[in-house]
């Protein structure tokens, strides 16, 4: 008992563990809940299209300001939020269909990205910072940035709860209460995007995505009602964090990798033993 | 209707005019890329009728639904409801078809019902207890109230037509638009949502509904209303289904049997296809 509690308690004798810690906990619940309207309107190539288009921003903003840290954010974010409100418009008239066209302008801005970063080697920068994150390198600040706009986020999806969800699940009975559709969607880009900024620093560009979308995409499988999906998402994102965290101390695994790694086991984990919609479940169900 | 709460409510309530009728639709056109999906589409509905809007696939009969719940607007010619131009009346309920609908969409029946609400709510407001107390009303009408805490992709075809039926009265609609509610129905079920109707017709509640179903529309409704993309008739049964406008409309692969119980029109598919 005691060894398992000094188990749990040694990494938090170090101040970057705690804060780590936290941002894992804080970025678990605000991307599974905004990642919960992700998985229900099939959002999650779009989101990943989102993080990746942020890249350069994040570069540019490093190079402009010579690596300090708030400026960088402060870049991610105007990034993020033209990129979201960009998407809306894309596919429009266009000559190719919406997802190619994303696939291109995003994969696009990502190489313009890569190819700033790979100019700044006097910079000692490291790629690998921006495409999977550095939890343990989360200060102070960083985590007050994180608290107040993640707070804004669940905020906004808590207040247009009812709204978000009948424009989700039929957008017809929606625009016949007059329910603002156009706006709320360019909203809901937009808290994606303040979702994948705050987010960066602990995951990274490159496993976004999964933050996003897998701790939102077990609890579907495990809940019949979008409060209760998305409470049980924001739970299974920080616990994802934790896990995730101390199996990277103790391993000395990659610590975005790791939390992700524990996302996507609780996930497969669920899709097999999950009752009423899991793979076992269904096989007896047709078997009866 | 009760109109009360927040001033921030969703659709802005439209004070109806008793002496108009309920539904005006005057020389009604869309066009779409050019074609014509409606063309030059007059009629009026009363308080109370029950009609049936029939005609082949492609004939217009979405398109005529989404311009009378405003989410489409004509390209000339206007319809009223109640007197007032469509937008802005939270009186009109469009019921899905169930192909549209993803049912694992993680919601309850009484979820689904208490959108019915959300229009009277407005941003930001929370169901009360009036809207609780209405949802629950709304599903012991059409029989569901047994069902209310279920997930919709445990629900019979019927039982997710009538949860439909129970978010419009939830949502205290007088004009009912229904977009092919039978279609896929055994007969029991069929006979449920048209017993669901007749009470409906009590409580002087307007249904249009597009069917396929010819013989159906023919035996339950008031009125019909043939289309393709114009009106080629409307009125009472037996006015409409006549043999020049059947094969006006579907193009002689459909016929005329007039028996002791009364109009069959039977599909003639010995010859129909291919050409």
């Amino acid at each position: 008992m005691l060894a398992l509690l000094e188990w749990v308690l040694a990494p938090l004798r170090y101040p970057f563990m705690v804060r780590g810690l936290l941002a894992a906990v804080m970025v678990g619940v605000v991307c599974a809940t905004v990642g919960s309207y992700m998985v229900l309107r099939g959002m999650a190539f779009l989101g990943d299209a989102l993080a990746h288009a942020i890249l350069p921003g994040v570069a540019l903003g490093y190079l402009v300001s010579g690596g300090a840290r708030d400026p960088v954010f402060w870049w991610a974010m105007g990034t993020g939020v033209l990129t979201a409100l960009g998407i809306g418009a894309v596919g429009r008239g266009a000559q190719v269909k919406e997802d190619t066209a994303i696939g291109i302008i995003f994969s696009g801005m990502f190489a313009l990205g890569i190819a700033i970063i790979s100019t700044m080697r006097s910079y000692a920068v490291d790629l690998a910072h921006f495409l999977f994150g550095n939890v343990l390198g989360v200060s102070r600040g960083d985590l007050w940035l994180t608290a107040a706009f993640g707070g804004l986020v669940l905020l906004t999806v808590f207040a247009l709860y009812k709204e978000f969800l009948v424009l989700s699940f039929d957008p017809v009975l929606a625009a016949t209460l007059r329910i603002p559709a156009e706006f709320l969607r360019y909203l809901l880009l937009v808290l994606i995007a303040l979702t994948i900024v705050v987010s960066l620093q602990t995951v990274g560009v490159a496993l976004m995505v999964a933050m996003l979308i897998t701790p939102a995409a077990t609890a579907y499988l495990l809940t019949q009602r979008l409060a209760t999906m998305m409470l049980l998402a924001a739970g299974l994102g920080a616990l994802s964090g934790i896990a995730g965290l101390y199996l990277s101390y103790y391993v000395s695994v990659a610590s975005g990798a790791a939390i992700v790694l524990v996302a996507t086991a609780i996930f497969l984990l669920t899709l097999f033993v999950a009752p009423g919609r899991g793979l076992i479940s269904s096989w007896i169900h047709l078997n009866r | 209707m009760s109109h009360r709460r927040s001033a921030l409510r969703h659709a802005s309530i439209v004070a109806h005019r008793e002496e108009v009728p309920l539904l005006n639709a005057s020389e009604v056109t869309v066009a779409y890329n050019g074609a014509l999906a409606l063309n030059d589409i007059s009629f009026k509905v009363e308080n109370g009728e029950r009609i049936a809007v029939v005609g082949p696939n492609g004939a217009g009969k979405s398109t005529l639904f989404k311009v009378i719940d405003g989410v489409l607007s004509p390209t000339s010619g206007k319809v009223q409801v109640a007197g007032h131009a469509p937008g802005g009346h939270i009186c009109i309920a469009y019921l899905p078809q169930r192909s549209e609908v993803d049912w694992r969409f993680p919601v309850t029946v009484a979820d689904v019902v208490m959108m019915g609400r959300y229009g009277q709510l407005g941003f930001f407001a929370r169901p009360g207890r009036e809207d609780r107390d209405r949802v629950r009303q709304a599903l012991a009408m059409v029989g569901m109230d047994a069902l209310a805490r279920r997930q919709i992709a445990a629900l019979s075809g019927g039982q997710q037509q009538r949860m439909f039926i129970a978010r419009a009265l939830a949502q205290e609609a007088e004009l009912i638009l229904m977009d092919e509610p039978l279609a896929g129905l055994d007969m029991p079920a069929q006979e449920q949502i048209m017993a669901i109707l007749d009470q409906l017709r009590e409580q002087r509640v307007t249904v249009m509904v597009a069917t396929h179903d010819l013989n159906s529309a023919a035996e339950h409704f008031d009125r019909l209303m043939l289309l393709k993309a114009r009106m080629i008739g409307i009125g009472r049964p037996w006015e409409v289904l006549t043999s020049e406008h059947l094969s006006e409309a579907y193009g002689g692969h459909l016929r005329l049997v007039e028996t002791e119980e009364g109009l069959f029109v039977l599909q003639d598919t010995c010859c129909g296809g291919g050409h």
